[in-house]
């Protein structure tokens, strides 16, 4: 039997306002509140309602048999909280059907897993916690921002704890293989990757309503069919896309919802199931390893990570990023830190490339980057304020290394200490 | 196919854009084969590349008949024109011009510059145009700017050839707003009676639509482009504590050096080690050093005055940024060229230029804060002036005139079938 796996992504980054350079020192406050607000309202009106209670009927009709999960930057949810907390209390309206599931990410939708991986670490904890305690269930799959995957990244991620990830269908690493089964990583067998199929996704996310298309119009019945005619062997096929497609890149008007609603009848028609990832990585046995020494991504025509950070422009602001991670780190200062995670999502350094600037509201990559380094600017000299700069990293690590180092010392000698007294007893 | 074409300026004596700008189109041109160019200009002095076209000074061109030998002739002109082709030119006058002044061989004494009797040199050029349009073999007749407009049309109703007329500029652009009645006169008259119209960007499209009622149809915007410099990277650039900011043009209304100045006080007032360089000639220029002095900033301010030849590369490449804060600019090719001498630049939307240029930085001409903030990101960030720097220089390569020769040449095609 045939599995769909859906997932949807659901991420918006923190707008920043105009922020010119005689503002660095004088105005700590980055972003374009009405813009926010705005945007967020459009998103949950379009899309993020109408969807949930699309699925919501699909989920109640099938008798749960459709299922789907999702995943969420912490950036967003908090936005969402603020200015649209209904989406929030529809999510946890699904949470409640136990038929779908919460993916684990980074909590900016951040490129700490290739830039910092202490951040790293922190970001999936915060996330983790975030949808426990919003939604009452506990991430047990992975999925990167941007599903951004290397070897290296996967190990990371296995000592974090999970069994799972979700990556991309990038031919450089799948070669001739399908992304229709589950894989493993190269040297951790119990790791399991999940790939998207690249091309059933976008069909829905970018070609649903296009006319020029080959496969236009596409309907639920043919959609099932396409998925119906692969090859016996190939148990799961994962459409994965963003929230917004329901809504948004396809507007209400194509009929993108009665699309989705027609689709678990027409798979259960042709026994067809939905499973969720975790499930699938539990249930179904990994046929083969894949490998990927590079970070792929499920972004660009290349599939790599330069979106993000192809240019001397996009490297700049990141190393520049990513020197104080450490500092940032030790700092109580709560509005620093936010600012720090709101500062890190991924789009801000696409809105600077020249290649590929999607989603930009930006008039250039120039004025996106000038605007970035005037707010990074001033959020430097506030994190020198607290740790100046001028004492150097290697020394701040030692220092830390000594605290970690002596905590562990502790933990040890009362170990000793506690064995030590057990044996006492038994002498006494 | 062969072409009359009416100019203004030609290299080396220009004056200003319209100089490079015809040189260039009518070199692509020449290149493409299969197209004989006649150009005209008011004064010739002899040192013009004549080596792709052929040159007719105006100046040498009898509009009155006088009765001269042939080596009387040759003695007084024979150095810059054979005197066969002048008695061949005098057979053309068909028209009394004697109340135009003239010298021993019939012809007008031209600057070409821009007098102050300019709207008198412009009808005397259109009396040559007549004598021209008689004489001479031409399929298609191609005036560059205003000033030879009147020629242009004068020769097309004496031919019956197709007109085409290339805005390099309108008045609206050169007046922001302040329109002399007598030049918008000649315009008009130029546009309606023009089979086509080249204008040099869309924003100047969009004005000679809105300001001169013409029909969208019989215009085509065909870019500017830019002249390869082949010793580019002998311009090297001074190392310097200090980061240099530059204006380079006329410094006048148009090209709006006072948001220059406004800008250069918010950035100085923030930052140190930058300077500020406004080289150029202009009736704006002893203001803007009041402005200067008014700001308190003339300790970083500096003035160069006109320059010349390799001295602009020269400034270009010296400088950190280039400043282009144009008011309204029908396309402005300075940006182009401070891009190939590796300068970063920033220019104002209202420039046609903007509409080809990527790898530069796009403000309002107004937005003095976001011009601050540009300046100030390109000294302050290395990785910004790279980008710019690197990524201009690339773009810049590739606009060639070959593009906008070929365009041209369509239009030429287009208006023999009809």
């Amino acid at each position: 039997m045939k599995n769909i796996c859906f997932y949807f992504e659901i991420h918006r980054p923190v707008r920043l306002k105009r922020y010119r350079f005689f503002d660095i020192g004088n105005d700590h406050y980055y972003y374009d509140d009405f813009q926010n607000e705005d945007h967020i309202r459009f998103l949950a009106e379009q899309s993020y309602l109408p969807a949930n209670k699309a699925i919501y009927e699909m989920i109640r009709n099938s008798n749960g048999k459709f299922r789907c999960a999702y995943s969420f930057s912490g950036i967003a949810l908090e936005q969402l909280e603020q200015y649209a907390p209904e989406v929030i209390d529809s999510f946890i309206e699904l949470a409640k059907t136990d038929c779908v599931e919460f993916l684990a990410e980074t909590y900016a939708h951040s490129l700490a897993s290739i830039y910092d991986y202490n951040e790293f670490e922190q970001e999936v904890k915060m996330q983790v916690d975030k949808i426990e305690s919003l939604f009452g269930k506990k991430p047990t799959a992975f999925r990167n921002s941007e599903l951004i995957y290397s070897d290296e990244i996967g190990e990371k991620i296995y000592q974090l704890g999970f069994k799972t990830i979700l990556i991309d269908e990038v031919s450089h690493v799948l070669g001739w293989k399908s992304p229709n089964f589950i894989y493993s990583h190269p040297s951790i067998q119990r790791l399991k990757l999940l790939v998207r199929n690249f091309g059933l996704s976008d069909d829905i996310a970018f070609r649903f309503s296009n006319p020029s298309w080959q496969g236009y119009p596409l309907t639920a019945d043919k959609f099932i069919g396409w998925i119906n005619n692969f090859p016996e062997n190939e148990k799961i096929i994962n459409i994965w896309m963003g929230y917004e497609a329901f809504g948004v890149f396809q507007p209400n008007h194509t009929g993108i919802f009665d699309f989705l609603k027609a689709l678990p009848y027409y798979a259960l028609l042709n026994n067809i199931g939905f499973i969720l990832p975790s499930e699938a990585a539990k249930k179904m046995d990994a046929v083969n390893i894949l490998s990927s020494p590079e970070p792929i991504s499920w972004s660009g025509l290349e599939k790599d990570i330069s979106v993000w950070n192809g240019n001397d422009l996009q490297q700049e602001a990141l190393n520049k990023l990513y020197a104080v991670g450490e500092r940032v780190r030790l700092c109580d200062d709560r509005t620093l830190r936010h600012d720090w995670l709101r500062l890190q999502s991924t789009d801000h350094f696409r809105y600077m490339s020249h290649k590929d600037s999607f989603g930009t509201y930006y008039e250039s990559p120039y004025d996106a980057f000038i605007n970035y380094m005037n707010i990074l600017a001033d959020f430097l000299d506030r994190v020198d304020q607290q740790y100046p700069t001028t004492i150097e990293n290697e020394e701040l690590n030692a220092l830390l290394k000594t605290i970690a180092n002596l905590e562990k010392e502790v933990e040890k000698l009362q170990a000793e200490l506690k064995r030590l007294r057990a044996r006492k007893k038994i002498i006494e | 196919m062969k072409v009359l074409m009416f100019g203004w300026e030609f290299p080396p004596h220009i004056l200003g854009g319209l100089g490079t700008a015809s040189y260039g189109l009518t070199k692509a041109l020449a290149m493409m084969g299969d197209i004989d160019i006649t150009f005209v200009i008011p004064k010739k002095r002899g040192d013009e590349d004549e080596s792709f076209l052929k040159i007719i000074g105006a100046c040498f061109v009898p509009i009155v008949w006088k009765e001269n030998d042939w080596n009387y002739v040759n003695q007084r002109i024979g150095w810059i024109m054979s005197p066969d082709e002048y008695f061949k030119l005098r057979n053309g006058i068909k028209y009394d011009f004697r109340r135009i002044y003239t010298d021993d061989l019939g012809c007008v004494e031209f600057s070409g510059a821009y007098p102050n009797n300019l709207i008198e040199e412009i009808f005397n050029y259109e009396a040559v145009a007549s004598v021209l349009a008689h004489q001479l073999d031409f399929d298609i007749i191609h005036s560059h700017d205003w000033l030879t407009y009147p020629a242009g049309v004068f020769a097309k109703q004496i031919s019956g050839k197709p007109l085409v007329i290339h805005v390099h500029a309108t008045e609206f652009d050169r007046s922001r707003g302040q329109v002399n009645p007598v030049v918008y006169d000649i315009e008009k008259r130029g546009m309606d009676m023009a089979d086509h119209i080249i204008t040099v960007s869309n924003l100047t499209r969009n004005i000679v639509i809105e300001k001169y009622h013409q029909d969208p149809r019989k215009i085509t915007t065909v870019h500017n482009a830019v002249e390869p410099l082949p010793d580019a990277d002998s311009y090297v650039k001074t190392i310097r504590r200090d980061k240099i900011v530059t204006f380079l043009g006329r410094i006048t209304m148009q090209k709006g050096p006072e948001y220059f100045v406004e800008a250069a006080q918010r950035v100085i007032s923030k930052t140190k080690n930058v300077r500020f360089v406004m080289a150029g000639n202009g009736d704006m220029m002893y203001s803007m050093i009041d402005l200067v002095a008014k700001q308190r900033i003339a300790d970083r301010f500096h003035f160069t005055g006109f320059l010349v030849g390799r001295q602009v590369y020269q400034m270009l490449a010296d400088s950190d940024v280039y400043i282009m804060p144009s008011v309204s600019e029908p396309f402005g090719i300075s940006p182009l060229e401070a891009m190939q001498v590796g300068t970063p630049t920033i220019i104002s939307k209202q420039s046609g230029c903007a509409e080809i240029l990527t790898h530069t930085i796009k403000i309002d001409y107004w937005d003095i804060d976001g011009m601050a903030d540009a300046i100030y990101a390109i000294v302050r960030s290395p990785a910004m002036y790279k980008s710019l720097h690197e990524l201009g220089k690339i773009e810049v390569s590739n606009i060639k005139w070959e593009n906008a020769a070929q365009k041209v040449k369509t239009i030429y095609e287009n208006l023999l079938k009809k």
